[in-house]
């Protein structure tokens, strides 16, 4: 039998993938728009939908970044909705470690699982900047080194607030007169150099015991630190041979945590361009890559690789004769992708060697450097290519990122899924109710089989 | 109408507001933690044409000492974050409005701004929340944040540490209400020509600085259908009371008769006076826990069943109420007359005395003239008589 294939949702984000230009493209603050976008993916079957989230409106040049959409919802507010609107596809949101506290988000997340039947996910990031850190009590800064630390101690925690009921305290007997089974349930204390914590947790276990719990870091601790802890890795691998060697790396560290190969999922980000030929496909990605990247965002591309201010650069002229500033980022604020340049005179000549070999100007270079579409042809090109790379252990499924907000989603949903769905390689309706039970993963636990590695 | 009309809101928490409620025949003890359980109520709540229902929370499990956690086992244990019952419920329910409990001591002023903002997106323009202090010392251990010391029990009202963090509650709403203006109304332009999504000049930092937190700001979302959703505290004493007059549009106070309520109102009125909120619509709402039935001493005969199944007399910061439906409608309107504007109650018993509160009482309101008979506005702030009001932040 071959892999089935898990594929997800992803809310458009605040950045220039997502076309706010485009006449069909609808609010992302309404509720209607959360609504319309997680009917289409259920609709569809999906595994999930996925919300990122950011905790400061970006800066650029010192005022905030006007280009892309510009602001959004509280995550688990909109989650706890929708599951008012959906009956079956998981809700996965990313919530942050550093501006948060474990009790907190573990009576959200266990109480999105009750409230969702069991629908529940969570995705973990961890950010350290002061610039963010200036809109909460707690500041912002962390060390370098403690950033996976924190984290990596938050999740545990919440782990552990999540166990700490076992699942069979609540009798609510009406005649006997006995509620509960246990006079101190939830009973914890955990106590590290990042939290001090104890007493009793307030929420009763949830359907899913833990919500899934998602992990997005890349470098070698923050693969461990999936590989330990996650239950799968939202990559940036969506290339056939990227995502096999990480697809490697990640699954080969599992033993060492003492779980299994299906224990961890990656799901690759993935964006997709439909046309009825290739020629056609080609030709819409090629109008949804200019409409991404206009002369203005194109020049905003260039500073936050140079670091400096090049208001006044042509966009339609070669790139800029100085080089990049090096060091900390301070004209891009409140975007991660910026750390990603981490030798930016060199990645400054990289991208003035293309432009010179293939005579592109600034925006037509960053056309071709930031955010090529994963997934460009047919329904059925796409199909074959989405399951050859799951086949071939690429991935074992994607979070497809549509362009556009909120129906986005439909084409796929509606031409591609079909296709899978013939071969045997997608689910033609939902088996269980939980997103657990979507994703073929285990119940962790204290009511579960697995313990938690650490 | 002979009487200005009467707000009423439910008070919804775990199995109703008697101990022994989870062991009457109608409960549904077991269902506590479901969306359909919470849904039922409020819906049942919406057929009442109440304004608003409030949800009970705190971080931590319930208990029947209010100053530390006890070990029973024969009362209701365990509960859901309230704010997001509330959204869980809303997109089920069209008119009425959402009054969550939220903790102001141990949460983030920016993370509970976007979700009340958020809530109100969910519901269109129906979201409030009712903010509560937390002073225990074991509730702050949960979450690490910072520690308290332990309250004199004689003397909660004026203790140095609750008066403290009733003042950093008043800092927490400001940051709430400057969150919610940060953005304008038209801030998103959508404009094709610049290639600009916002008017980055109708976003606005807040740059709060106070003696607990400072945050900057703007909100990531935008300003909420209503501007700003509805604020409510509830007090028993002075510090809170400021607290109301300070910072809230809603209050609920806890009258023992007729006359205390007008003292109440009077309390609340100087506060406001106080803080410069004279000519702002501040509602007070007088709290009840109701025990409903068909006469008199059928539910006088009920409380008392329900104490001796409880093993303890029913004991509770808000006046307890048992009689008819026709009886509480005479007391509601004495008490308005008072100078109360609408009641918070609290039903004993789910969903037996909401029932009665939706079927019986509100009927007989409808027919004395003193309670609507349709939902006449489509936001919370509607419903209360408010309007929406300016962004403080427009044409700064």
């Amino acid at each position: 039998m071959p892999k089935q294939i898990h594929l997800a949702a992803h809310f458009p984000g605040v950045n220039n993938t997502t076309v706010w230009s485009d006449p069909s493209s609808g609010s992302h603050i309404e509720f209607d728009s959360f609504r319309e976008f997680a009917q289409i993916a259920e609709r569809g079957k999906l595994d999930f939908i996925f919300l990122a989230e950011g905790l400061r409106l970006r800066e650029q040049n010192d005022r905030i970044y006007d280009l892309d959409v510009v602001g959004r919802p509280d995550t688990f507010t909109v989650l706890a909705a929708l599951a008012a609107v959906t009956d079956r596809i998981g809700l996965t949101g990313t919530i942050n470690s550093t501006f948060n506290e474990p009790y907190e988000v573990a009576r959200q997340f266990a109480s999105l699982d009750h409230l969702s039947g069991g629908r529940a996910a969570w995705n973990v990031v961890t950010s350290w900047d002061a610039f963010t850190g200036e809109n909460f009590r707690r500041g912002g800064f962390l060390a370098q080194g403690d950033r996976y630390d924190r984290a990596r101690s938050f999740l545990q925690t919440a782990t552990e607030l999540f166990d700490s009921w076992r699942g069979d305290e609540v009798v609510a007997d009406k005649d006997g007169g006995t509620f509960l089974a246990d006079p101190h349930p939830g009973t914890f204390a955990h106590r590290d150099r990042f939290f001090d914590i104890s007493g009793q947790f307030d929420v009763p276990r949830s359907p899913q015991g833990r919500p899934v719990v998602f992990q997005a870091g890349d470098s070698d601790e923050g693969r461990d630190f999936a590989a330990a802890s996650a239950d799968a890795i939202f990559s940036r691998h969506s290339t056939l041979e990227a995502g096999q060697a990480f697809y490697a790396d990640v699954k080969g560290r599992l033993p060492r945590f003492g779980r299994g190969r299906d224990e961890l999922l990656i799901l690759p980000a993935a964006t997709f361009v439909l046309g009825d030929t290739e020629e056609e496909a080609a030709e819409l990605a090629q109008q949804i890559r200019l409409a991404q990247v206009s002369p203005a965002t194109a020049i905003k591309f260039l500073e936050q690789l140079w670091n400096r201010d090049l208001s006044d650069h042509d966009p339609d002229g070669p790139l800029p004769s100085v080089d990049p500033v090096v060091g900390e980022n301070t004209i891009a604020r409140g975007r991660a992708s910026v750390r990603m340049h981490r030798d930016p005179v060199a990645t400054a000549q990289e991208w003035r060697a293309k432009a010179e070999a293939e005579h592109l100007t600034t925006r037509e270079l960053i056309v071709e450097v930031t955010g090529r579409q994963s997934f460009v042809g047919t329904p059925q090109t796409v199909a074959d290519t989405i399951d050859r790379y799951v086949q071939a252990d690429a991935s074992d499924g994607f979070i497809l990122v549509p362009h556009i907000t909120p129906g986005g989603m439909a084409p796929f949903v509606d031409r591609v899924v079909p296709l899978l769905q013939e071969r045997g390689v997608f689910r033609a309706d939902y088996e269980g109710t939980t997103l657990r039970d979507h994703l073929g993963l285990p119940l962790r636990g204290a009511g579960g089989a697995s313990a938690v590695a650490s | 109408m002979p009487h200005p009309p009467i707000h009423l809101v439910a008070a919804l928490d775990g199995a109703g507001w008697h101990p022994a409620a989870w062991r009457e025949p109608g409960a549904r003890p077991a269902e506590l933690l479901t969306a359909g359980y919470w849904t039922d109520l409020v819906q049942e709540a919406e057929r009442g044409l109440l304004d608003a229902v409030t949800l009970e929370d705190a971080f931590a499990l319930q208990s029947d000492d209010p100053f530390v956690a006890d070990d029973r086992t024969d009362r209701v244990r365990g509960r859901l974050d309230a704010v997001l019952v509330a959204s869980r419920v809303a997109p089920t329910t069209r008119h009425i409005g959402f009054l969550p409990t939220a903790v102001v001591t141990h949460t983030e002023p920016f993370h509970l701004s976007k979700a009340i903002a958020t809530l109100d997106y969910v519901s269109s323009g129906r979201a409030g929340v009712r903010v509560q202090v937390a002073a225990r010392p074991d509730v702050a251990a949960h979450l690490g944040r910072r520690e308290l010391p332990p309250v004199d029990r004689d003397a909660v009202a004026t203790a140095p540490v609750v008066v403290e963090l009733f003042d950093e509650a008043a800092d927490y709403v400001e940051v709430l209400r400057r969150l919610w203006d940060s953005w304008e109304d038209d801030a998103e332009i959508r404009d094709a020509a610049t290639g600009r999504f916002v008017d980055v000049d109708k976003l606005h930092y807040i740059d709060f600085e106070g003696r607990h937190f400072s945050v900057r700001g703007p909100s990531i979302t935008p300003r909420p259908p209503q501007g700003q959703p509805l604020v409510a505290a509830l007090g028993h004493a002075e510090v809170p009371w400021r607290l109301i007059g300070r910072s809230a549009d809603l209050g609920f106070v806890t009258p023992t008769d007729a006359a205390d309520a007008t003292r109440l109102v009077d309390a609340v009125r100087t506060e406001q006076a106080a803080a410069g909120r004279a000519e702002e619509t501040v509602h007070v709402f007088g709290d009840l826990l109701v025990v409903l039935d068909d006469d008199a001493s059928a539910a006088a005969d009920r409380l008392a069943r329900l104490d001796e199944v409880a093993g303890a007399p029913l004991r509770s910061d808000a006046r307890v109420f048992t009689g008819t439906p026709a009886q509480l409608a005479d007391l509601l309107l004495e008490w308005q007359r008072a100078g109360l504007t609408g009641f918070r109650l609290r039903p004993a018993v789910l969903p037996d005395d909401l029932a009665r509160i939706t079927r019986d009482l509100v009927p007989e309101l409808q027919r004395r003239g003193a309670f609507r008979t349709g939902y006449e506005a489509a936001t919370l702030r509607g419903l209360l008589g408010l309007g929406r009001p300016a962004n403080r932040y427009a044409n700064a």
